[in-house]
């Protein structure tokens, strides 16, 4: 019993209080991107956004979640009961299930698995299914309508995010975030002789289309304006998500947030260099890994909710001409171009 | 160890309830709903053996990509339950045939390992235990060397059904304007706008 409890009960505690503690930070953090995405909306079209609840509005989020919960679910009578519920809690246990393999800083992650980049891959993936399921059960024409644009949006998207991950795992040789990381601790820097210069190593400057390509895929992965089809307001109503109101309806949101912050924290890891400080020199390497993890998670935020703003809503059949005829051949030819270049200098690992 | 057996009676039986539900569920959106399920445990085993890549990859290819596209024809179609009940006894005897074939043929294999456990794997390649590499590269230097034609006889195959697929559906309309970006992009002031005048009281 002993052996049991040191081989698998502690382990298993441990493993439960990080995750609590992770899914904690990360809510919090995400009430307060929330707000950040409205502000930032309002600040570039001169409004100020929410401000009233708290001082400049932040406790905005804690006041819609009390609202959200405290309002009657409304499940309609023609709706497929257990899947109409089955789908919100869907999008959000997979969207949180991903972040247990992000390393926030050195060795500060959940599971340190082998496959961990495939391992976040799968499970975006299935997040399709939160939409698709939502749209069908409940049973009505335009969430139907909406689910089935977003699933083929996602499914297309995912193809060439597939594609960019395969072009960052030649360069590194491992398919572990952390080893990810670590390979951005050497780079084009200190082949240029300036090593200090460390933000130069990270992939973001050598696979600089790649980089595009993902940040624009994440967009449309995560279903975010401008390719936010999926709730098209002017024609679908409000997407996939019509027939839901008060708590179902905030675990869609929830959900959606969290995995457009995995894909901030994804795009630092693979392009950013996750928690390494962006000058190799004194008074940025004392600050801690997970501040600067936090920090460039939260610009590639920014980016996000600046394309919100700016970008006008694109056309379906532009959305998917882009996904298939543009990112599609060019990450294929990145993909073999990156392969030939390392063979051919030697540089593969 | 117990640990272990545990996951894979929990993982084994749900992948095997979730199977029968496939058949016996009435809605064949439901159907398609355990298939997913019964993937998903099947991923779950893949890592009990410790292929954590093969568990992945079945997640990514069939969950991810291949489930969504059934569920999107099975929801579409509109499928008449009381029709489909109909043939069940007509098609029994061939179920039955195709069910006794599949179930001798497992015996043979497990009878195989208890009766002459040498001879299983003999005709395959050489593997590197497990732990030594990791599975992914395990995979790659065997899929590339050894296997490099039937693996690329595999990608012939899936082209030609991707191209037949297309050829089939493939129609162009005659008269529907379709948006030309290269054209829309190389328009400039001169080739797009002409500057008239236009003396009052007259038409161009």
């Amino acid at each position: 019993m002993s052996v049991f409890w040191s081989d698998y009960g502690l382990p298993f505690i441990i493993m439960l209080a990080q995750s609590v503690l992770l899914m904690v930070v990360l809510l919090v953090v995400i009430a307060y991107i929330l707000l950040a995405d409205r502000k930032i909306w309002a600040a570039v079209q001169i409004r100020r956004g929410p401000n009233v609840v708290g001082a400049f509005g932040l406790l905005q989020s804690f006041a819609d979640l009390l609202k959200f919960v405290l309002k009657e679910p409304v499940i309609p009578s023609g709706s497929d009961k257990v899947l109409f519920l089955a789908a919100p809690l869907i999008t959000v246990m997979l969207s949180l299930a991903a972040w247990a393999v992000v390393p926030v800083a050195e060795g500060w992650v959940i599971a340190d698995i082998n496959v961990g980049i495939l391992y976040v891959l799968a499970i975006s993936s299935l997040g399709v299914y939160g939409v698709i399921i939502g749209g069908w059960a409940s049973n009505s024409k335009y969430p139907f309508l909406s689910a089935l644009r977003s699933a083929a949006q996602m499914v297309s998207y995912e193809v060439s995010i597939g594609f960019v991950i395969v072009t960052v795992l030649l360069c590194v040789g491992s398919l572990n975030l952390t080893a990810i990381v670590q390979a951005q601790e050497t780079g084009l820097a200190t082949r240029l002789g300036v090593p200090w210069l460390s933000f130069l190593n990270w992939y973001w400057l050598p696979l600089f289309p790649m980089f595009v390509v993902f940040f624009i895929s994440a967009l449309a992965e995560t279903n975010r304006p401008p390719f936010d089809l999926a709730e098209a307001e002017s024609e679908l109503v409000a997407g996939f998500m019509v027939e839901y109101g008060s708590t179902p309806y905030m675990m869609f949101m929830l959900g959606e947030y969290v995995s457009i912050a995995l894909m901030c924290a994804l795009t630092t890891i693979l392009f950013m260099g996750g928690w390494l400080p962006p000058l190799d020199i004194a008074p940025f390497t004392w600050v801690p890994g997970i501040i600067w993890f936090t920090l460039k998670s939260l610009m590639v935020f920014f980016m996000f909710a600046m394309v919100k703003a700016m970008v006008p809503r694109y056309r379906y059949d532009q959305l998917m001409r882009l996904g298939w005829k543009v990112f599609l051949p060019l990450s294929l030819f990145m993909v073999f171009a990156t392969a030939a270049l390392l063979m051919a200098m030697g540089w593969a690992p | 160890m117990v640990l272990q057996a545990l996951f894979f009676y929990l993982f084994a039986g749900v992948a095997v309830a979730s199977a029968f539900m496939v058949i016996a569920a009435r809605n064949p959106v439901h159907s398609v709903l355990f298939l997913i399920l019964c993937f998903f445990n099947a991923a779950g085993l893949f890592v009990l053996i410790g292929a954590e890549y093969l568990a992945m990859l079945l997640v990514v290819v069939y969950v991810g990509a291949v489930m969504v596209l059934f569920l999107f024809v099975v929801m579409m179609l509109d499928v008449d339950f009381a029709q489909m009940r109909q043939g069940v006894l007509q098609y029994l005897p061939i179920g039955a045939l195709v069910g006794l074939i599949v179930l001798v043929e497992l015996l043979m294999v497990v009878s195989g390992w208890v009766i002459a456990p040498q001879i299983v794997g003999e005709g395959a390649a050489p593997i590197p235990p497990a732990g030594e590499i990791q599975n992914i590269e395990a995979i790659g230097l065997l899929l590339y060397t050894h296997y490099i034609y039937f693996f690329q006889v595999a990608g012939l195959i899936l082209l030609v059904a991707m191209v037949g697929a297309i050829v089939l559906t493939l129609r162009h309309k005659q008269g529907v304007r379709r948006q030309d970006i290269s054209q829309q992009v190389a328009r400039n002031p001169q080739t797009s706008i002409e500057v008239v005048k236009v003396k009052s009281g007259k038409g161009i």
